[in-house]
C-alpha cells in the first residue's frame, strides 16, 4: 500500500531521537572508529552518523525499539551525511557508504516488521539534515554579503547524500531541521535532479525549524514564507520540527495546516532544554500537547525530536490511533505527481 | 496556498490573488533604468545601493527588481553581491526578489541566492522553443515564477495580434509541456513609449490594454505586467507630465487586467489629483484619442517643467534625543545617520567609551529586550550590532588618543581570544563582548564562527593570549564547550576560561564545564560584565586568588545543585559504601604527627594572625559585591569599599596594639582508624585501644560515573589496611575580650563600630584557622614540611589536607562538636558550646584535621532513612534526635 493511500486512512507515526537513543550507550571514541576508521587521524567521537558502518548492532535496535513503540516511519541515521558536515571529521570520503550503509539497515528492520505486522507497512525516510552552514545568512557580522557555502555547493552534497539513500533502499527522503530554506532549496533541486536522471522517484518530506520567539526560521522567514518557498516541488508533506516543544509549536502548525496543499508534519523537541541542553519533558507531558494539535486536526504525520524515546512515541502513537487526520484542502499537488 | 494563486515570498510571504490590488515591483535598483543606481555600483558603492532597495521597500514596492545588465560591469557578480547584501537587510529581504536580466547566466546566478520564491524576469521564444522550454524548466526547479516577454524568433510583439499570439503559445508550452503552474507565469505584452511622434507608436499603449484584457480573458491564472516608465520616455526630464502619465497609463492597464508592474511608487500622482487638464490630455495620447494629441501634451508640457511630488521616508525620529536616535537607529538598524548622532553623544558624554557604556549599550539591551520577546529575529539583530560596530569605530580614534593621553599606550593591551564554537553560527553576542573588551584596552583575537576545539587552542598557543572566551547559542554548544574545556586540560593549559552565549549558564557552568578544567572557568552573563572579569585575571597579583574564589563559587554552585537535584535519585547506604573513595592504601603516604594529644596556644599574637585574613568575605558581609582587591576598582561600590577597607585597618591596628581582642587555640593529634561503618576510632598513642569514636555521614546521592560517594571517614585508613593512621582537630577564637568592645559602641550607639568589630573578630577567627592550619602540615604535623605558600595561594586553598567543621556540608552533624570539645577539652582555652552546640565567642572555628593527599572538600547533601537509622545507633542517640539536628539533610519527609 502506498504511503499517500494510508495517510488519508490515518496519521501516520515517525520515530523520536537519535542522538537521545544513542547516548545512552555511552560510547567511546574506539566504538565509533571502530574497525574501519581505526588508524582515522582525527576524532571521531561524537560523529553519530558513521555508526551505522561501526556499530550498525546499535543504530539497528534503535530502529527496532522505535518500531516497536509504534512508529510508521522511521528516520535513517544520517542526520549529517553530507560532505559539508562531514569535513568537519574529514570523512567526506565516507559520506556515501554512511548513508548507504544506514538506508540499508533501517530497511532491513522494517522490512522484518512489515513482514511480522503486514497490515501495517513500516516505511524508511532518508533523513537528510541542513548541514552546518548556511546559504543565505553570512557567518561573518562585518562581511554581511559573505557566504560560506553557495548554492551549488550545497546541492553537489546532497545529491550525493541522496543518491547514497536511494540506493540503499529508503522509501522517502526527508529534508529536516531546515532552518536556511536556501539550503532546503538546494537539496530539493538536487533530489529533483536525481529523480530526472533515474527516471523515478520516491515521495519528499519537508520539516523546517522555528528557532526563536519570532516565530520565524533561523534565516528570518515566516512558517508561511516558508511554505511558499518550497511548495514548487509536489511534496508529501511540510512540516516542522526540532527546536520548540510541542506546545510552542501549535500555532506555526496551525498556518500549515491552513495554508498547504500537503499532508502535514509534527516531530516537536521534548519541550525546551533545560539549562544543560537536556530534555526533560516526560512521554505523558508530551502527549498530552501532541494530543492537542491531534484534536485540532492540524497534522497528518506526528513524532518526536531532540529528546524524545521509543518511551514517548508509544505514547504518542497510541494518541496518533484515537484520532482522525487532518485533511488536505487542496490536493492538487499530489495529483499532478504521483 | 489557494491553488490559482501566485504566492511570492521574501522573509515573509505575497498572495497575489485574482482579487489583489495592483503589485508594485520597486524598479530604482535597476542599473539599465535609473542613473544613480548605476553609478553606484560602477564605483562599488555597494552599501549606497542598498540604500537605494531600503527606499523602495520604505516608499511601498511589493517586490524589488534587481538588475545589473551594463557593459562595463560584471553583471553576474553583481548581481551575486548585491542579492547577498540585500539578504542581510531584513526590511528589504522581507519582500519578494524580481531577478531581472537578459542573461541568462546571470539569472540563473541570482535565483541561487533567494531562499524566497521570487520571479525571474524574464524568459521568452527569442531563442528558439528549446532554449525557451530548458530555462522554464530550471526556473521552476529554482523554485520562481517567471514573466514571459511578448518576444519570439521574428522579434518582440508590438501589435496587438503578435501579443497575443505569442503569450497563447508560450502559456500553451508552459502550461502543457513544461508543467509549469499557470498562475506562476506572469506575461510582459511590451510597453512602448507612446507620443514621440512617429505614427506607428500612436496605438502602443491601446494595444497593451487590448492584450492584457485578452490574457487575463483567456490564459487562466496568468498574470500580466510591464515596465511602466517606458511609456513617458518622450517626457524625460519633465516629472509632472511623466507622473500624470504612469497613473494614467496605469489606471487603465489595471482596470484592463495588469496586475503588476515595474514602476517607481515615488514617481506616481494619484488618478484624481491630476490636473483635470493634463490628465484629458494624457489620456488622449495613451488611448489614442485625437490625431493632435501628442502636440496638445507638448505644449502642456511645457508650463510645467520641474515640481514633482516626492514621498517623503519618515524622518520623525530625527527630531528624538541623541539617546532616542541611537536608540532607534540600533532597532531599527538604520546605519545612516550613525556617525554624526555618535559625535553628539560623544561631545555630551565627555568620554568615548561613556557613549559605549551607557547610550549604545542602552540601545542594545532594547534590542535585546525585543529579540528576547519575539519582536525581532535574528537578521534584525545582526543588523543593530552591525550598526553598533560603526559606532564604535566612529568612536575608536578617540579612545586611542585618551588612552595615549593617559600613557597608557606603551603598556602592551591583555590579548582575549574570541570564538564560536564547532557546530554555531551565533556570533552576535561573542561580537558585542568583542568590542566592549576592545573599547577597554583589550587585544580581541576573533576566530569567528563554528571553530573547532584543536583550531582554538593552536591559535591561543600562537597568539600566546591571555585568556580564551567561548560563545554559542544552540544547545549542543554546551557539550562542545565542555570538550574545549576538557582539550584544555590535556593541553595543561592555564589560562582562563570565559563562557558566554545564549543558553550557556552560572549552573551550566559550574556543574558541566568548571570541573574538567582546573584553571579558571567564569561564565560571563553579558558583555558589561566581561571587563571586570578579564581585568582580574589579567594582574598577576590577584590570579590566583580569584581563580580560587571562582573554583569556590562553582563547587558551591555544583553542591546546591547536587542538593536539588538529588531528590529522586539516591542509593542505598551499602551501594554507596561500595562506591567510596579509592585510595591505595599501600602506597598512599602517613605522616606521623610530631606529638599526640593536644597543645593549647594562649594570647596567640594577633600581628601574625592579620596576615592570613581573607578580606573578601569582610566585603560580603557589608553586602558588598566583588573580591578583593579587585573591589577597589569596582566603579559603583570601590570608593565605598576604599572607605570601608581603611577603617577596617585603622579598627584593627587599634585592637593588635591595645589586645583589645584575644585568641586562643587547641589542636590535638591522635591515632586513628575507620571501621567498617564510617566511624573513625581514636586512641591516645599507637597501639592502645581506642578512647573514643568519631561519626561521619556519607553522600547517598546517585553520582555519574566515576564519582565516589563521598565521606569523610575515606580519608583514614580502615583497619584491613594494616597501616596506622591519624587524625587531627582544633578549637580556635579571637573573640575573647568583644564583649566589652560591643558595650562601648553600644553605649556610644556606634552601629557601625558594632559590627565592623564583629566583622573583624569573624576574620581573626578564620585567619587563625588558617595560620593554625599552615603551622599544623609544616610543624606540628609535618606532613608538608615543606610548603610554601603565599596567602593567595592559602585563600585558594592550593595545600595538601583540609580542615572541615561539623555543622557545615562534609559533616554537617553540629552534636559532633560535643566530642570535639571534650577530646580537646577546648574550655581551657576559653571557647564553650552552648545547648544547641554553638561556640561561644561567635567569632570561633572548629574542624578536624585530615592529611591524606586525596582528602578533599564535599558536600553532603541529602541521605536516607537506612543512613539515619544506622547513624543513631552508632552514636546512640535517638532516631528522632539525629532526624532533627539533620533535618536539612533528611531526602525524606519526617
Amino acid at each position: 500500500m502506498k504511503i499517500q493511500d494510508i495517510l488519508k486512512e490515518r496519521i501516520l507515526v515517525i520515530d523520536g531521537a537519535m542522538g537521545t537513543m544513542i547516548q545512552r550507550h555511552n560510547l567511546t571514541e574506539e566504538d565509533f572508529r571502530g574497525e574501519r576508521f581505526k588508524n582515522h587521524r582525527y576524532p571521531l567521537k561524537g560523529n553519530n552518523d558513521i555508526l551505522s558502518i561501526t556499530r550498525p548492532d546499535i543504530i539497528k535496535e534503535i530502529h527496532a525499539l522505535y518500531f516497536e513503540a509504534g512508529a510508521d516511519i522511521i528516520e535513517t541515521n544520517t542526520f549529517s551525511a553530507t560532505t559539508i558536515a562531514q569535513a568537519d571529521y574529514h570523512l567526506e570520503d565516507a559520506v556515501y557508504d554512511i548513508n548507504f550503509v544506514s538506508a540499508r539497515i533501517a530497511r532491513e528492520v522494517a522490512d522484518e516488521f512489515t513482514k511480522k505486522e503486514p497490515h501495517k507497512p513500516r516505511f524508511v525516510a532518508g533523513a537528510m539534515g541542513p548541514t552546518n552552514k548556511t546559504a543565505s545568512l553570512s557567518p561573518d557580522v562585518n562581511s554581511p554579503g559573505f557566504r560560506a557555502i553557495t548554492f551549488d555547493q550545497l546541492k553537489v552534497a546532497f545529491k550525493q547524500q541522496a543518491q547514497g539513500l536511494v540506493d540503499g533502499g529508503v522509501d522517502l527522503l526527508l529534508l529536516e531541521t531546515i532552518i536556511d530554506t536556501l539550503n532546503a532549496k538546494a537539496a530539493l533541486f538536487a533530489i529533483q535532479e536525481l529523480f530526472d536522471e533515474r527516471g523515478m522517484e520516491i515521495p519528499v518530506m519537508v520539516s523546517g525549524t522555528i528557532t526563536d520567539a519570532s516565530g520565524r526560521t533561523l534565516s528570518g522567514q515566516t512558517t508561511e514564507a516558508f511554505l511558499v518557498s518550497v511548495s514548487h516541488v509536489p511534496l508529501l508533506s511540510i512540516g516542522l520540527n526540532c527546536a520548540l516543544g510541542a506546545s510552542l509549536l501549535r500555532p506555526y502548525l496551525r498556518v500549515l495546516s491552513e495554508k498547504a496543499p500537503f499532508f502535514v508534519s509534527a516531530y516537536p523537541n521534548a519541550g525546551l532544554p533545560n539549562e544543560f541542553g537536556q530534555y526533560d519533558e516526560t512521554p505523558e507531558q508530551m502527549g498530552a500537547q501532541i494530543e492537542e494539535f491531534l484534536k485540532e486536526g492540524l497534522v497528518n504525520i506526528v513524532g518526536g525530536c531532540c529528546g524524545t524515546t521509543p518511551e514517548h512515541i508509544k505514547v504518542i502513537a497510541e494518541l496518533a490511533a484515537k484520532y482522525k487526520p487532518r485533511k488536505v484542502h487542496s490536493p492538487w499537488s499530489m495529483v499532478n505527481s504521483m | 496556498m489557494n491553488q490559482n494563486t501566485l504566492n511570492l515570498s521574501g522573509l515573509e510571504a505575497v498572495e497575489i490573488t485574482n482579487q489583489s490590488n495592483f503589485v508594485n515591483i520597486g524598479e530604482r535598483t535597476n542599473v539599465t533604468g535609473s542613473a544613480r543606481f548605476l553609478k553606484l555600483i560602477k564605483d562599488d558603492k555597494f552599501d549606497e545601493a542598498l540604500e537605494v532597495a531600503l527606499d523602495q521597500v520604505r516608499g511601498g514596492a511589493q517586490v524589488i527588481d534587481v538588475n545589473m545588465d551594463e557593459g562595463m560591469i560584471d553583471s553576474e557578480a553583481a548581481m551575486v553581491r548585491f542579492l547577498n547584501l540585500m539578504a542581510s537587510e531584513p526590511e528589504i529581504a522581507r519582500v519578494p526578489v524580481m531577478v531581472d536580466s537578459s542573461k541568462w547566466h546571470v539569472i540563473e546566478a541570482g535565483l541561487k541566492c533567494l531562499q524566497g520564491k521570487g520571479i525571474v524576469n524574464s524568459i521568452s521564444m527569442k531563442g528558439g522553443v528549446e532554449e525557451f522550454v530548458r530555462q522554464a524548466k530550471l526556473v521552476k526547479r529554482y523554485g520562481a515564477a517567471v514573466v514571459v516577454m511578448a518576444f519570439d524568433e521574428d522579434g518582440q510583439a508590438d501589435t496587438y495580434e503578435r501579443r497575443i499570439d505569442i503569450c497563447k503559445r508560450a502559456y500553451d508550452i508552459l502550461v502543457n509541456d513544461v508543467k509549469f503552474p499557470p498562475q506562476d507565469i506572469i506575461f510582459d505584452p511590451n510597453i512602448f513609449p507612446v507620443a514621440t511622434g512617429i505614427e506607428e507608436h500612436r496605438n502602443y499603449a491601446v494595444d497593451f490594454f487590448r492584450a492584457a484584457k485578452w490574457i487575463r480573458e483567456n490564459l487562466p491564472h496568468a498574470h500580466v505586467s510591464g515596465g511602466v516608465s517606458n511609456v513617458s520616455f518622450s517626457f524625460r526630464g519633465n516629472q509632472k507630465v511623466r507622473e500624470a502619465m504612469h497613473t494614467a497609463f496605469l489606471y487603465h492597464a489595471i482596470k484592463a487586467g495588469m496586475d503588476m508592474g515595474i514602476v517607481n511608487p515615488a514617481m506616481l500622482e494619484v488618478y484624481d489629483d491630476i490636473d483635470k487638464d493634463l490628465l484629458e490630455r494624457v489620456e488622449d495620447v495613451l488611448l489614442n484619442r485625437r490625431e493632435d494629441a501628442t502636440e496638445r501634451l507638448l505644449e502642456f508640457a511645457e508650463t510645467v517643467k520641474g515640481s514633482a511630488k516626492k514621498k517623503e521616508v519618515d524622518d520623525e525620529w530625527r527630531k528624538g534625543s541623541v539617546e532616542e536616535r541611537l536608540t532607534h537607529a540600533l532597532v531599527k538598524g538604520v546605519i545612516d545617520y550613525i556617525d554624526d548622532d555618535t559625535e553628539e553623544a560623544r561631545q555630551k558624554y565627555g568620554k568615548p567609551l561613556n557613549v559605549i557604556e551607557g547610550p549604545l549599550m542602552a540601545g542594545m539591551n532594547v534590542v535585546g529586550d525585543l529579540f528576547g520577546a519575539g519582536k525581532m529575529f535574528l537578521p534584525q539583530v545582526v543588523k543593530s550590532a552591525r550598526v553598533m560596530k560603526k559606532s564604535v569605530a566612529y568612536l575608536t580614534p578617540y579612545l586611542e588618543e585618551e588612552k595615549r593621553n593617559n600613557g597608557g599606550g606603551d603598556k602592551p593591551a591583555a590579548k582575549i581570544l574570541m570564538a564560536t564554537v564547532k557546530g554555531d553560527v551565533h556570533d552576535i553576542g561573542k561580537n558585542i563582548v568583542g568590542v566592549v573588551l576592545a573599547c577597554n584596552n583589550y587585544n580581541v583575537v576573533d576566530l569567528g564562527v563554528m571553530v573547532p576545539s584543536e583550531k582554538i587552542i593552536e591559535a591561543a598557543k600562537r597568539e600566546k593570549v591571555d585568556m580564551i572566551g567561548l560563545s554559542g547559542l544552540i544547545t549542543p554548544s554546551l557539550d562542545e564547550m565542555v570538550h574545549m574545556a576538557k582539550e584544555m586540560q590535556r593541553e595543561k593549559m592555564v589560562m582562563p576560561l570565559l563562557i558566554g552565549g545564549a543558553t550557556t549558564s552560572r549552573i551550566h557552568t559550574a556543574v558541566k564545564i568548571d570541573p574538567v578544567y582546573s584553571g579558571p572557568v567564569v561564565h560571563v552573563l553579558d558583555a558589561s560584565r566581561s571587563v571586570p572579569v578579564a581585568s582580574e585575571f589579567i594582574n598577576p597579583d590577584t590570579f590566583e586568588t580569584i581563580k580560587g574564589r571562582f573554583k569556590n563559587e562553582y563547587a558551591k554552585l555544583r553542591e546546591d545543585y547536587e542538593k536539588r537535584k538529588e531528590q529522586k535519585n539516591y542509593i542505598s547506604l551499602r551501594d554507596a559504601r561500595n562506591n567510596q573513595v579509592k585510595i591505595d592504601w599501600k602506597t598512599t603516604q602517613i605522616t606521623r604527627p610530631k606529638f599526640f594529644g593536644s597543645k593549647q596556644f594562649i594570647n596567640y599574637p594577633l600581628e601574625e594572625i592579620r596576615k592570613f585574613i581573607d578580606w573578601t568575605p569582610f566585603f560580603q558581609t557589608w553586602m558588598l559585591a566583588g573580591r578583593y582587591p579587585g573591589i577597589f576598582n569596582d566603579s559603583v561600590v570601590g570608593t565605598e569599599a576604599r572607605r570601608l577597607f581603611d577603617d577596617a585597618q585603622k579598627m584593627l591596628d587599634q585592637i593588635v596594639q591595645s589586645r583589645s581582642l584575644q585568641a586562643n587555640g587547641v589542636i590535638g593529634f591522635y591515632p586513628a582508624v575507620r571501621t567498617e561503618t564510617d566511624d573513625v576510632k581514636l586512641s591516645r598513642k599507637e597501639g592502645e585501644a581506642s578512647f573514643t569514636t568519631l561519626h561521619f555521614l556519607r553522600q547517598q546521592n546517585k553520582k555519574a560515573q566515576g564519582l565516589p560517594n563521598f565521606c569523610l571517614a575515606d580519608f583514614i585508613a580502615p583497619e584491613t589496611s594494616g597501616r596506622q593512621d591519624y587524625i587531627g582537630m582544633f578549637a580556635v577564637t579571637a573573640g575573647l575580650g568583644i564583649e566589652k568592645l560591643l558595650a562601648k559602641y553600644k553605649e556610644l550607639q556606634d552601629d557601625y563600630s558594632d559590627i565592623m568589630v564583629k566583622a573583624l573578630a569573624d576574620r581573626l577567627a578564620e585567619a587563625f584557622a588558617e595560620c593554625l592550619h599552615a603551622r599544623v602540615r609544616r610543624e606540628f604535623w609535618g606532613y608538608a614540611s615543606d610548603e610554601k605558600l603565599s596567602n593567595d595561594e592559602l585563600i585558594a586553598e592550593k595545600y595538601s589536607g583540609i580542615r572541615p567543621a561539623p555543622g557545615y556540608p562534609a559533616c554537617p552533624d553540629h552534636t559532633e562538636k560535643g566530642i570535639l570539645f571534650e577530646i580537646l577539652d577546648a574550655e581551657k582555652a576559653g571557647i564553650r558550646l552552648t545547648e544547641s552546640f554553638a561556640m561561644y565567642p561567635a567569632s570561633s572555628v572548629s574542624g578536624f584535621y585530615f592529611a591524606n593527599s586525596d582528602s578533599k572538600y564535599f558536600g553532603l547533601g541529602k541521605i536516607e532513612k537506612d543512613q539515619v537509622l544506622e547513624y543513631a545507633g552508632r552514636k546512640g542517640m535517638s532516631v528522632e534526635d539525629v532526624e532533627r539536628w539533620l533535618s536539612p539533610n533528611l531526602a525524606y519527609d519526617v
